[in-house]
């Protein structure tokens, strides 16, 4: 194996979270490897990019499954088997990550995310938390994280209005938020009438031309439809590759190396060393040594590479210790209202991948949860996306899924139907973990990762109390048919959709229930950074990316401040 | 001139077709003539009624409507199939007049038909339903394993071709692949083979033409979609419905 000269850092994953520490480190003149096993990409590859098929159905800027993949069991009692195709979970893949087929949500986590634990204990008790939800505090408060998020909102232009019940501001949203359509605003009406406070979801499409802090210009959004799993081709989108990237590599200071595929961090036991890696295209294998070992591989990879390279104690759920794999979670889409219009046509073949209204009265403590059997809450909201026809076939429940009936119900309500829906938070159960297959192999050789998942008692609990709001506001709204989806099924790893996946790598101010600290540096190996949702705790009731944003910003300040003086940053 | 011959080597009345598939001289429906190649046309089906086939034939310049999978008794298997799934009716063609079947072809012969993306590493176990299918047969393998049963079935229970069969008879069997019962060959049942034909046929009738079905955008146009717009600002801030035009990736080539 060639071994290359040795760098002062190296990146795994050019995703946003690598992406920005790229740019926050190259600003700053130091010289960064970024590998990145994907291909490159740029705005003007997407002039044939209004393809249904290539892109959503054939996963097009995705993961390529024949190489890795996950495998998946409910509970220890199953064979966990790989998902062998999509699928839900579509990962990203080439620079700029899932952040370019992403659909642009741009959230912060609440106040009462960072301090769940202390807080919830506060107002309910010690016993309101079961014993099994290994709920924790986060180890900085929302605060503490203030900046962090105000400066990537400025970086991505992100498009939004102030929410009374949300955490404080500094600044407003770097820019307006987005139009509004009518179904938008039968959702507005409606929610008002029932006495909540909607608001438009903040918004990586750009509402309006924007120049950010970095100089980088971009254009507009133009609810052209093809955006959740499409790359923008305006650059409207806020991407890595139209924003951080491109700022990184001016400095001069970035090694991008695509095509480069990490296989394994090495390290003596104490500290990382570098990393092994494989050229994908010709299969060659590199050692490159490190000072500092930044993965920002996405959640999987993050946890999957300290797994294989032995970094870290694995979690195991028998005696709940060991932090790698640990608090896995998830979210819940169950419990939403469908309704049907029968003489009501909607522009709806328009939209964008974060055009959407919300109200916040369920997110997180926002209402009362003393007589619930469930904490935290649900964004409940109305969304246009582009209903794309392979997609969207709606039709009433009780209409065969296929012939004349099919087609005839699926053909009339194409554009007179929408949805009230519900996104629910997602704790961590002591049973909920990410470890190593023992079966299953990635191109490399190297054991897949494991996920045993199901959706909780608490899940199930929060999905029919949301479903009733979804159904009280489909209702105001009025429709010629309504259907609500009351109960939350297993969780499936080919039919559920999002690719909200956090922890397994978490944060926390105690190494004895964290693998990190709130700089994200490893707690067991301090030049080794892990960057990601893999540091959330738990999953909050809100789109991730907003907050993994925020925590690279505050990753690379704890970084730059290594290099200065290596050691523990807390 | 290929279209006429067409027209005429179609036209066959039923009496005589099963007369001359009892001595074996049909494959998939189509009656052996001399000139055999020539008889083979991405346009024809289970149509048996001479009226219906006769008249001005198509002029058909897409030289993307042939096939580069299937035989032509396959293709045309494919296509009395997948015009179940998704009929002709009111509101304008069903999945045969989309070239749906073309698009099934093509898809089957592209890198996806091998599953190029899939991760296709043993064991095969059997899954729980939560597991999403663990199939070691090939995409391409499977489909031509579910058509080829499509048609065996129908020779087993109704003596006839699945082509020739009635509409009502050819759902009856989709039913029955639909819901797993049939064994396609050990260890794989029916109903993956027709989720993939279902998801295939919708596919077809509303992926960008270039792909082959979704024939002059009529499968957007039944449901006023507009296919590629690079703006709707302004549409989606109407009130009332707009029906714009569908323009195609085509579209885009050159700018
Ligand atoms: C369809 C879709 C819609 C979404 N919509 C939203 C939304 O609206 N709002 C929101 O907040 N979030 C959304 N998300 C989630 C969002 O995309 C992710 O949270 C975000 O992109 C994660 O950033 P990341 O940098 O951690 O990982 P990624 O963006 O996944 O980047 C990781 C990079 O690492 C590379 N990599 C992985 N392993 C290796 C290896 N071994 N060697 C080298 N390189 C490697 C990958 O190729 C990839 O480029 C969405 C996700 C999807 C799939
Ligand atoms: S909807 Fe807007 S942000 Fe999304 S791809 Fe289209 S133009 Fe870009």
């Amino acid at each position: 194996m060639k071994k290359l000269p040795k760098v002062p850092v190296v990146i795994v994953g050019m995703g946003w979270a690598g992406g920005i520490i790229a740019s926050e480190l190259t600003k700053a003149g130091v010289e960064v490897v970024g590998l990145e096993r994907g291909k490159d990409r740029q705005t003007k590859d997407y002039m044939m990019g209004h393809d249904e098929l290539r892109y959503q159905h054939r996963a097009e800027l995705m993961q390529d499954l024949s190489k890795e993949t996950i495998t998946h069991r409910n509970n220890e009692k199953m064979k966990a088997l790989p998902m062998r195709s999509y699928g839900t979970f579509i990962v990203g893949d080439g620079v700029g990550g899932a952040g370019s087929h992403w659909n642009g949500q741009t959230y912060r986590f609440l106040p009462y995310d960072f301090e769940i634990k202390s807080l919830t204990e506060k107002k309910y008790g010690k016993n309101k938390i079961k014993p099994e939800y290994l709920l924790q505090d986060w180890g900085l408060t929302y605060d503490e994280m203030e900046p962090y998020y105000d400066t990537f909102e400025k970086m991505a232009g992100i498009s939004g209005e102030t929410v009374e019940l949300y955490g404080k501001r500094s600044n407003p949203y770097p820019t307006g938020p987005m139009l509004k359509t009518p179904v938008l605003e039968e959702f507005e009406e409606a929610t008002k009438n029932l006495g909540y406070s909607p608001y438009m979801i903040p918004s990586a499409n750009l509402s309006e031309a924007y120049e950010n802090p970095d100089g980088i210009k971009r254009s507009a959004c133009q609810y052209c439809a093809y955006c959740e799993n499409f790359g923008c081709e305006y650059g409207a989108k806020s991407d890595p590759v139209v924003t951080v990237i491109p700022v990184a590599k001016q400095t001069g200071n970035l090694d991008l190396r695509t095509h480069s595929n990490v296989i394994r961090v090495l390290n003596d036991g104490k500290k990382a060393t570098g990393v092994v890696y494989a050229d994908t295209i010709t299969g060659e294998e590199f050692e490159q040594p490190a000072d500092i070992v930044v993965l920002t591989s996405y959640v999987f990879n993050n946890v999957r590479l300290l797994l294989n390279s032995k970094i870290g104690t694995p979690y195991n759920p028998k005696t709940g210790k060991g932090t790698i794999g640990k608090n896995y979670a998830y979210q819940v889409s169950a419990g939403e209202s469908t309704l049907f219009f029968d003489d009501k046509e909607y522009n709806l073949y328009g939209g964008a991948g974060a055009l959407g209204i919300e109200i916040p009265d369920y997110t997180g403590d926002n209402f009362d949860h003393k007589d619930l059997n469930f904490l935290h809450g649900a964004g409940i909201r109305t969304t246009q996306y582009g209903d794309r026809p392979i997609a969207n076939n709606p039709i009433p429940s009780g209409t065969p899924s296929w012939g004349a009936d099919f087609k005839k119900q699926s053909i009339k309500y194409a554009n007179s139907t929408f949805k009230v829906k519900s996104q629910g938070a997602s704790l961590p159960h002591k049973d909920n973990y990410l470890d190593l297959d023992p079966t299953y192999k990635d191109e490399y050789g190297m054991p897949l990762l494991r996920m045993t998942y199901d959706y909780t008692e608490q899940d199930k609990e929060l999905v029919k109390y949301m479903s009733k709001i979804t159904k009280k506001i489909a209702e105001e709204i009025g429709a010629d048919h309504i259907e609500t989806q009351e109960e939350q099924a297993p969780f499936n790893v080919n039919k559920d959709t999002n690719t909200h996946n956090t922890g397994g790598v978490i944060m926390g101010a105690d190494p004895e229930t964290s693998a990190v600290n709130t700089y994200l540096q490893m707690w067991d190996a301090d030049n080794v950074f892990v960057i990601g949702a893999s540091a959330f705790p738990h999953n909050s009731c809100f789109n991730p990316t907003g907050t993994l944003g925020a925590l690279s910003y505050r990753a690379s300040e704890g970084i730059l401040k290594y290099i200065d003086k290596p050691g523990s940053l807390v | 001139m290929a279209d006429k011959r067409k027209d005429t080597n179609e036209v066959v009345d039923s009496t005589k077709r099963r007369f001359i598939k009892n001595s074996g001289l049909t494959v998939g429906g189509l009656v052996l003539g001399g000139a055999l190649g020539g008889l083979v046309s991405v346009n024809t089906g289970s149509k048996t009624n001479s009226e219906e086939v006769t008249g001005t034939p198509k002029a058909d310049s897409n030289p993307n409507a042939a096939l580069m999978f299937f035989t032509p008794d396959q293709h045309q298997i494919t296509e009395a199939a997948a015009e179940r799934i998704y009929p002709e009716d009111d509101l304008g063609p069903g999945a045969k007049d989309l070239d749906v079947a073309i698009y099934i072809d093509h898809q089957l012969a592209s890198p996806w038909g091998g599953n190029d993306k899939a991760y296709m590493s043993g064991p095969f176990h059997k899954p729980e339903p939560t597991q999403g299918p663990q199939i070691k047969v090939l995409r391409k393998n499977l489909f031509l394993l579910g058509i080829k049963g499509l048609n065996d079935y129908s020779n087993k229970h109704y003596d006839s071709e699945f082509i020739e069969l009635e509409g009502d008879d050819q759902d009856d069997i989709l039913k029955e692949f639909e819901s797993g019962k049939v064994n396609l060959h050990p260890g794989v049942t029916s109903d993956h083979f027709f989720t993939m034909l279902r998801t295939l046929t919708i596919e077809g009738a509303y992926a960008d033409p270039m792909y082959g079905g979704n024939k002059d955008m009529q499968g957007w146009k039944m449901r006023k979609f507009p296919g590629s717009y690079m703006s709707l600002t302004e549409e989606i801030q109407k009130d009332s419905f707009v029906e714009l035009e569908p323009q195609s990736l085509k579209d885009h080539m050159g700018h």
